[in-house]
């Protein structure tokens, strides 16, 4: 007693609970592990009281530097947006955070409605047919889309677009290295002349910089080889672009961290994944459906299980088992808090104060905009500094923003949007060989003082010429 | 302690059953707004991008919400409301404190730079040392999400360690025992390598003679859980791991039932080449309705060259960044490793729980919970001794798998009784798994219910079971108290609806 | 007792076979479909594929299993049992008629030696009588 605050046991509990074992001591209960193996030193130290591991951890977060702490301009598929405070209050309550997968639906059901509600209102916002309960993330649920496209195609070729989320493109290479998938990266212009063979192309819309993309004539191309579309998408762009489904894409899949979920320093997050409603049978993770119980009310299970590893083993369509439900009904609470008009706001505030920035910034001189076409809500800028340098002095200025590296372009020959990174290569040994620019990612909580302390900081930086050593 | 006995249907003293609440779509009006975001701005949008397909989401005001999700809330059981038996889940209590601290690491971004996160840094630093002294391993990687990520991580590392060996080739298979969790297989076929099981034997280990003539030279890897889902030690796990290290194969070890290890033995120490931890099991944090997990990856040194990028590195002035040749750019080569899993940390905001945990157990407690994990579990199963059969009969660790199978002869199954323990205010147990148990049902209580707890459990399973004799009807027909009966899952699988159908959209049903 | 009717050929893997000129007919017995419980999902090959016996030419699914349905016998698929996709109940309540799965227009009538006689799969699931169909 004493040594865990959680467990209840006093030492007449244990002595009692021994006793009616029939042993008289646990160490009895243990015959089965090797005598050298048992009880090891850990070496990690005496436990601490509450207050003690409180005051410890502010300790430590205090090392960091918050996103909220001034201007702030990193984005792209994860996202700081502002959540309503209804938001943790109700997802985070007791019954949805500490049940688990709903395995017993009778005492399920906030869970499983909950569940079925999310899956509604993400089916209604990105205008697909089927959405499952979640995926781990959006570079997750991008690879297994891959894997899915594979196994309705019988193909095993996948053609990525190098302006999807550099992340992304890790975590799809990373998982194509088990059934081992050819993978090819192409810029976004050239994906629809390289489907003949492939299993899917893969597009982002917005793209990692910004860009939109005419994904219909993507998915056109992929449909007429026989290849499969997968559009990666960012919830918020879907209130004011038109969605996937309108698109004529076959899967779509994003981060949904944007929906009310805290940023984490990465998760956890919500891997968003829809498809059509013919694919669902090699559609990966859990699907909540409505049903009857036996007195003829509504009630909702979980449901097509035979997809899944638990019933189907080495022939399910993935390994999932846990997965990010709570993340799933964090969004379903924000979107039902927003409302579709409250959604169009918030973005349209990011795209409006994203223009307005980039305007600012591209008269500047020696400062310029990279993307080639319209953007959303983000934007590349290129200045002389490069942007690894830029980067690194506005973090001296309090001002946080992402560098793009030359990285981005790695795998591609050439590319059509990009002209100047067209020879691009990775940096090796930490000389810098290509361009590199910053992207500024604005949203609602993007202030005017924001935007002020950027295109200052950015006129000073760019006019002193000053720069600032790479590390 | 809250334990629900309210509901005995014994006593007849049931209180109200929660109201089943409508769907979000059928409580919005249209015009309803909660004013949480306001924008008057204009967005520039060429008119070829914007949408047109219509956006009928819900339109509610706030208070509605609330409303909506406190009462699906009361729907549902959770740990917070009672005791949680689901064998292999570890549904142990959640403390509140590990929520709270997470948040103060809420408001960063994963794409920020070392210099602004040097806290981030050091927290996961220490993390992956701690995780590594736990379990006896030498390295550790935090980005898989869930134990089954791991898994699928672990076992690219497998390949790529057989590849550097130039075996890639020809070591095609994985082997798995029959009592494995679905996840092992599904991860080895996700992998591209092909899939064997070998049985297990009289006392529940993994039958080591089936084993030796099912390993070979194109034998990658063997997965074991250990205890094994059937809560048991492998009582020659040494012999196991050599048997497959002989065959140049390496040894996966699924954690997924490490609570019962907990400062009692190390995977590291058994011959073990990894493991994974379900953090959200041993490690207390919540399992989020189904997640989020974190599913961190402990290897042994040989291991450590093939690990998902970026690692972590200390300098020697308490200083630390990532091993890229400059900040956040791809490795300047990845070497060996197999590439990223997830972008950095994996699921840090979960392992900042796990963290907290940990030091507030440190070194006494771990051990303390470990082996009042295995003294619950061992309780329990002498109170439920006398009704259920036991299918191995050896003292289990932290969890036990006993059959229904008596029952089911009287009429009522495994399912019935599961069914029977909800209407006595209980979560019922894991049941059907493992397969190799018939009508089985797993439990594990974990540390933390009180003994008051486990006697209430044990009584409520023990009427089930005289109840079964003398009118196995009535049992078939629970439960009869929760907010709804047993849902036809037959006609959900047949007719899935699998959304609700918004009037007057293309697409929905 | 599961209905085990008389004029029929069948396999290891609970597959029935009614010939018909050279043409099969290609089901699940009814001990499979009592096996698998309430059948909620069908999946067949398509017009014109061709099946080996023995091997994978389908799936049937009820809510907590998925079966391989092994072709009995090789060939080429002349007909599709549609409705027993729209309505896969109807391999519990007739496996033996309504709940067909392929016709199969027959390569080597030859492999129709390697499957049992009504009799034989009685033996194999463990049951000495009970001939009939429905």
């Amino acid at each position: 007693m004493g040594n865990n605050p959680y467990s209840p046991h006093t030492e007449a509990d244990r002595a009692a609970m021994l006793e009616r074992v029939g042993v008289r001591d646990i160490d009895e209960l243990l015959g089965a592990i090797p005598n050298d193996a048992r009880h090891p030193k850990l070496g990690i130290g005496p436990g601490l009281s509450e207050l003690e591991v409180q005051a410890h951890l502010e300790r430590i977060a205090k090392l960091n530097t918050t996103a909220g702490s001034g201007p702030f301009f990193i984005g792209g598929s994860i996202q700081r947006r502002y959540i309503p405070a209804a938001v943790p209050v109700l997802a985070l309550r007791g019954e949805f955070l500490t049940a688990y997968t709903p395995y017993q639906p009778e005492v399920s059901q906030g869970t499983l409605q909950a569940t079925f509600e999310y899956q509604s209102l993400m089916a209604e916002l990105l205008a697909m047919e089927v959405v499952n309960s979640s995926m781990y993330d959006g570079s997750s649920a991008t690879a297994e889309a891959a894997f899915m496209a594979v196994r309705v195609t019988g193909r095993h070729k996948v053609i990525v677009a190098t302006e999807v989320d550099f992340t992304y493109r890790r975590t799809l290479r990373t998982y194509g290295r088990g059934p081992e998938l050819e993978i090819i990266e192409v810029p976004t212009a050239k994906l629809a002349s390289s489907a003949e063979g492939a299993a899917c192309l893969i597009v982002q819309h917005p793209d990692a910089f910004g860009s939109l993309v005419d994904v219909r004539q993507i998915a056109d191309a992929a449909h007429a080889a026989g290849a499969l579309c997968v559009q990666v998408t960012e919830p918020h762009a879907n209130a004011l672009l038109e969605p996937p489904g309108a698109l004529g894409v076959d899967i779509a899949v994003g981060e949904g961290q944007p929906l009310g979920i805290t940023m984490s320093y990465g998760g956890p997050h919500l891997g968003i994944f829809a498809c059509r409603e013919s694919l669902v049978r090699q559609m990966p993770g859990r699907i909540a459906g409505q049903t009857l119980d036996a007195n003829g009310t509504r009630g909702f299970v979980n449901t097509l299980q035979t997809r899944e590893q638990h019933i189907r083993r080495e022939k399910a369509t993935s390994n999932i088992c846990t997965n990010e439900a709570l993340a799933a009904i964090t969004a379903a609470v924000y979107l039902s808090l927003l409302g579709p008009e409250g959604l169009r706001a918030a973005a349209r505030a990011g795209v409006a104060r994203a223009h307005k920035l980039a305007n600012r910034l591209a008269a500047l001189p020696g400062c310029a905009i990279a993307n080639d076409g319209p953007f959303f809500d983000r934007f590349t800028l290129r200045t002389e500094m490069g942007g690894w340098d830029l980067r690194n002095a506005l973090i001296a200025l309090g001002i946080q923003v992402e560098a793009t590296a030359s990285h981005y372009y790695a795998g591609a020959k050439q590319t059509g949007k990009e002209p100047a990174q067209a020879n691009a290569k990775p940096y090796v040994g930490g000389r810098r060989e290509g361009r590199d620019d910053v992207i500024v990612q604005c949203t609602e909580l993007t202030t005017e003082a924001d935007a002020d302390a950027l295109v200052d900081a950015v006129a000073q930086l760019t006019r002193s010429g000053e720069t600032v050593a790479a590390r | 302690m809250s334990v629900r006995t309210q509901t005995i249907p014994d006593v007849g003293a049931k209180t109200p059953v929660p109201a089943l609440e409508p769907l979000l779509f059928e409580l919005a009006r249209p015009g309803r707004s909660g004013r949480h975001v306001v924008s008057h701005d204009a967005a520039d949008i060429p008119a070829a991008f914007q949408r047109k397909a219509p956006l009928r989401l819900p339109e509610l005001t706030e208070p509605q919400v609330v409303r909506h999700y406190t009462h699906l809330a009361q729907l549902n059981y959770s740990v917070d409301t009672g005791m949680y038996p689901l064998g292999s889940c570890t549904m142990k209590y959640n403390p509140k404190v590990n929520d709270r601290v997470a948040s103060l690491f809420a408001d960063l971004h994963p794409r920020q730079s070392y210099r602004t996160t040097q806290g981030v840094l050091a927290l996961a630093y220490e993390i992956e040392q701690m995780l590594a002294k736990i379990t006896g391993m030498d390295f550790v990687s935090l980005q898989p999400q869930a134990g089954a990520q791991s898994e699928f991580t672990a076992l690219l590392v497998f390949k790529a360690y057989h590849a550097k060996r130039g075996e890639a080739a020809t070591r095609r298979r994985i082997i798995v025992p029959d009592s494995a969790h679905g996840t092992n297989p599904a991860s080895a076929a996700m992998c591209g390598y092909q899939v064997t099981t070998v049985k297990s034997d009289a006392r529940g280990n993994v039958d080591l003679d089936a084993l030796r003539s099912a390993l070979g030279p194109d034998v990658a890897g063997f997965m074991l859980t250990n205890p094994n889902t059937l809560g048991l030690f492998e009582e020659r796990v040494r012999d196991v791991c050599d048997a497959v290290h002989a065959a140049g194969a390496l040894v996966y070890g699924d954690g997924a039932n490490m609570n019962a290890l907990l400062g009692v033995a190390r995977p590291g120490d058994l011959g073990f080449d990894c493991v994974h931890i379900n953090v959200h099991k041993t490690f207390s944090t919540p399992h989020g309705a189904g997640g989020p997990g974190a599913g961190p990856l402990c290897v042994k040194a040989h291991l450590r060259p093939f690990l998902p990028k970026p690692w972590i590195v200390r300098e020697a002035d308490g200083s630390y960044h990532y091993d890229t040749a400059r900040e956040d750019r791809e490795p300047a080569g990845l070497g060996d490793s197999i590439g990223t899993i997830k972008q950095r940390l994996g699921n840090f905001g979960v392992l900042v729980r796990a963290y907290t945990y940990m030091k507030t157990l440190g070194e006494e407690g771990m051990v303390e919970t470990g082996r009042d994990a295995i003294l619950a579990a061992n309780y329990l199963l002498a109170l439920l001794r006398p009704a259920y059969d036991l299918a191995y009969d050896r003292p289990p660790m932290h969890e036990f798998v006993i059959s229904a199978a008596k029952q089911k002869k009287q009429g009522a199954s495994a399912l019935d009784v599961s069914k029977a323990l909800l209407d006595e205010g209980f979560h019922s147990p894991t049941v059907y798994f493992p397969l190799i148990v018939p009508e089985a049902m797993m439990i594990e209580p974990t540390e933390t219910e009180p003994r008051e707890t486990l006697d209430a459990f044990a009584a409520a399973m023990l009427r089930i079971a005289e109840r079964v004799k003398t009118d196995p009807a009535a049992v078939r027909d629970a439960p009869r108290f929760t907010p709804l009966r047993r849902l036809d899952e037959v006609t959900a699988a047949r007719k899935p609806v699998l959304r609700y159908a918004v009037p007057g959209v293309a697409g929905a049903e | 007792m599961s209905r085990v009717p008389d004029d029929l050929r069948y396999s290891k893997e609970h597959e029935w076979v009614r010939l018909n000129g050279d043409t099969a007919t290609i089901g699940i017995t009814h001990f499979a479909s009592e096996q698998l419980g309430d059948v909620v999902f069908v999946e067949l090959p398509e017009k014109s594929a061709s099946v080996r016996q023995f091997a994978s030419l389908g799936v049937v699914e009820s809510v907590k299993a998925a079966s391989d349905i092994y072709s009995p016998i090789s060939g080429e698929v002349v007909e599709r049992n549609v409705k027993v996709i729209e309505k896969p109940e109807l391999v519990n309540t007739s496996p033996y008629e309504q709940g067909w799965m392929v016709k199969v227009k027959l390569a080597d009538k030859g492999e129709l030696s390697k499957l049992m006689s009504a009799q034989d799969y009685r033996a194999h699931i463990g049951e000495t009588a009970g001939a009939g169909g429905d």
